[in-house]
């Protein structure tokens, strides 16, 4: 008994001082503690209140959201337009197609992230997988109806932007990394010219380029379409920031490699993808992830260029009469969505540094 | 598995078959003729084919467009006069001030934010850790565009109009018209006086505050030019205060008149770019102090340092070189950042630059001029930072 109570009042004990040091260490540290404590008090309850309690979820009575303006927030405005701001304008009846493509992007990223399977064998999952949702989403094989891409749209849409944008800026930007450290002079004047030029301007003005300065460097009577040109500008915008990492990567393998691989008699290229790429890229992982977090909400831009991303069919929703004056709430349920992919990624990417940091310092101890 | 799509035996057998034909030393000769060759090729096709539509739609090419009538007006003129009967080339530096007015006022209000809270983020005190770990992990991971519109769709549609606008202090209106507040007016002699005096302020504050790499021989220092700073603010104040008033704004029939105005969008803009910004540089500052060695605080406590003067003389320094290269990467992102107004209809350069292009249709002259603009920042803020960069460099470590 009198153990158990011994343990108890331990706790208690322990639960004080971590009070103590935790929250009212000094006066300072006091006041900034019972402030933050007070903020809460007085925001948090009445948002909870607008957000949640007073909230119309149905969107049987879209009166009912206007009526309670102010007082409590619209998520009908969501239920009423989700397949809409998920597929965009892809034909109803045909809805499982991209949902089906959600479900395999999502299997990717998964697959990818748990880090135990083979690289070669993930490779060949990512070119079957973005062959699979090529054919899904496109359509005209296996009686599958054709789609023209102008109606690809939504959640969807924004995750085939990034996802696409990502497998082919990668491999440029390993090429645009290695020129950039040729002994080649032209070569690595011309890369860095590049690098530094797309990595001087925002993205806007590169997608800009692509939608209205683009189909005038064509010839007549080529035209490229309006996706494929935004997707096109977005590879070429993230390959430039990406070969800065892969450099990184690049920078942190040790010259000796190079020598040793040398001295094996190993050519240029042999060194390069047996010895040095496989090591400078498993550097690079995590900045590799941070920088696909930036591309990730960077492809929310092309709201700008008219795209109907999942920005974009949520804004469009927005000006129906229906539901005008919802921003807020439609805007908080972008961030959401957004948030929903990306802080998962930050998560991994922060606990791949730190495996990697206790491993470099216990490299460094023995 | 993949074994007949490996580069590495690609690339092999590319170089022994140049590698037979020509010597090791001609090899990269070779190569760059052949980028040349492509480069110039693909430039003259393009160009070729820009000149052939460019003359079939009917454009000139040119900047001759710029000295022509612009024809359209602009909401926002606070540093440069503009009319609809301007020119193009003053609409665009219209928008040019516009774009610095914005991204300025953002780096530094973001700077402040965000070194207070990368330094809450280290706080021993847990509630001020997490509630600032929170900020940084939601700021981070929701697109900067869906910022501005949730905060653009705040200001717009939740505030009330300006007939009973919120008035939390004397002189300030918050309505869904944006913030006025009142402002300083001063007769035209005064003001050159002032901006002479303020300017010799920043220099004698900016000599305060120059880098060295001794905390002895500064404290030494400190005292004279603390006493000038001191005498030109009195000197500011006094002067000033003789032909000052303050301008109070006042509603009357739909809007207000008088004083200072901040339009929604620029509000929008303001709060959405320094928000966001701090929270990449919290992350910043946190990582320069983390990266600190621990044996540099305990070496400093043990040489009997106060914690304000460890902070000041042995980590600061010490992480301030760590902060300053992806510090200004931040500046440079918040500059490009900037260019989102367009988005939510602040005319910036990159909104009146298209406004320009879709009147004229000189879309590779328009694009030109933006990418110019934003590459001349970019250098301007990168050659300061590395000269600041090289000023606070260890002697001796100079590379």
């Amino acid at each position: 008994m009198s153990g158990i109570a011994n343990h108890t009042a331990a706790r208690a004990e322990s639960a004080f001082q971590w009070l103590r040091a935790g929250l009212f260490a000094s006066w300072p540290s006091s006041i900034a503690t019972v402030a933050i404590l007070y903020l809460a008090w007085r925001i948090l309850p009445p948002v909870l209140d607008w957000a949640l309690i007073q909230a119309v979820w149905s969107s049987e009575h879209p009166a009912l959201c206007r009526q309670l303006t102010g007082q409590g927030a619209c998520w009908a405005f969501i239920t009423d337009k989700y397949q809409f701001i998920l597929f965009g304008t892809y034909p109803a009846d045909q809805h499982w197609r991209p949902a089906l493509v959600l479900v395999i992007l999502l299997g990717l990223y998964i697959v990818s992230a748990l880090r135990t399977t083979r690289w070669s064998l993930l490779a060949a999952l990512w070119l079957a997988g973005l062959v699979l949702i090529g054919v899904l989403m496109w359509g005209g094989v296996f009686g599958l109806r054709h789609v023209e891409n102008e109606r690809w749209g939504g959640l969807t849409l924004t995750l085939l932007l990034a996802t696409f944008g990502i497998a082919l800026a990668f491999p440029l930007s390993i090429v645009l990394a290695l020129a950039r450290r040729s002994d080649m002079p032209l070569v690595r004047w011309v890369t860095i010219a590049y690098i530094e030029l797309i990595r001087g301007v925002p993205l806007i003005s590169v997608l800009f380029m692509a939608s209205v300065m683009l189909p005038l460097f064509l010839p007549a009577g080529v035209s490229i379409d309006k996706l494929l040109r935004a997707q096109l500008a977005m590879v070429l915008f993230a390959a430039a920031y990406l070969a800065e990492v892969v450099r990184g990567g690049l920078q942190a393998i040790p010259r000796q490699q190079e020598e040793a691989a040398q001295a094996l008699g190993l050519t240029y290229w042999q060194r390069t993808w047996y010895v040095i790429l496989p090591q400078a890229l498993t550097i690079a992982i995590p900045p590799l992830v941070n920088t696909f977090i930036g591309f990730f909400k960077d492809t929310s831009l092309v709201v700008i260029i008219g795209l109907f991303d999942f920005l974009t069919t949520i804004k469009i929703s927005l000006s129906e009469p229906t539901w005008t004056g919802f921003g807020v709430e439609a805007y908080l349920f972008a961030a959401f969505g957004y948030f929903f992919f990306c802080y998962p990624m930050s998560r991994y990417s922060q606990r791949l540094e730190q495996r990697s940091a206790h491993g470099t310092a216990l490299g460094r101890a023995t | 598995m993949l074994g007949h799509l490996d580069p590495a035996k690609a690339g092999a057998g590319l170089s022994q078959f140049t590698g037979a034909f020509l010597g090791p030393r001609l090899r990269p000769f070779v190569y760059q003729v052949l980028l040349a060759a492509a480069l110039c090729l693909g430039i003259w096709y393009l160009v070729s084919n820009a000149a052939q539509n460019l003359f079939e739609l009917g454009i000139a090419a040119g900047f001759g467009f710029l000295s022509r009538e612009a024809g359209f007006a602009i909401g926002e003129t606070t540093l440069l006069s503009y009319s609809a009967a301007d020119t193009y080339l003053r609409a665009i530096v219209v928008g040019f001030l516009n774009t610095v007015r914005a991204a300025t006022l953002a780096i530094v209000c973001a700077t402040v934010l965000g070194v207070v809270i990368g330094l809450a983020r280290l706080s021993t005190n847990w509630l001020v850790a997490k509630a600032t770990a929170g900020y940084v992990e939601v700021l981070r991971n929701v697109p900067l565009v869906v910022q501005l519109f949730f905060w653009y769709a705040l200001i717009t549609e939740s505030l009330p109009g300006p007939a009973d606008a919120l008035h939390p202090f004397p002189g300030i209106f918050i309505s869904n018209r944006g913030l006025v507040f009142p402002i300083l007016k001063l007769a035209p002699v005064n003001g050159w006086l002032v901006a002479v005096i303020v300017l010799a302020l920043i220099i004698t504050v900016a000599w305060i505050l120059r880098p060295s790499s001794t905390p002895t021989s500064r404290d030494k220092r400190v005292g004279i030019p603390i006493a000038l700073a001191g005498g030109l603010a009195a000197m500011l104040f006094v002067s000033a205060s003789a032909g000052i008033e303050l301008d109070y704004p006042a509603f009357s029939g739909f809007n207000f008149s008088g004083g200072g105005s901040l339009s929604p969008e620029f509000t929008a803009l303001f709060l959405g770019l320094t928000l966001y910004t701090a929270a990449f540089i919290a992350e910043i500052v946190r990582a320069g102090i983390l990266a600190v060695d621990r044996g540099q605080f305990e070496a400093a406590y043990s040489l009997g340092l106060t914690q304000r003067q460890v902070m000041r003389f042995i980590i600061l320094p010490q992480a301030l070189r760590v902060i300053l290269p992806p510090l200004t990467s931040q500046y440079m992102n918040c500059t490009k950042n900037s260019s989102l107004a367009v988005a939510i209809g602040y005319p910036d350069l990159v909104s009146v630059a298209n406004t320009t292009i879709n009147q004229t249709g000189q879309a590779v002259e328009g694009i030109a001029i933006i990418m110019l603009v934003y590459l001349s920042i970019s250098l301007a803020i990168s050659a300061f930072m590395n000269w600041y960069n090289r000023r606070f460099a260890l002697q001796g470590s100079r590379r």
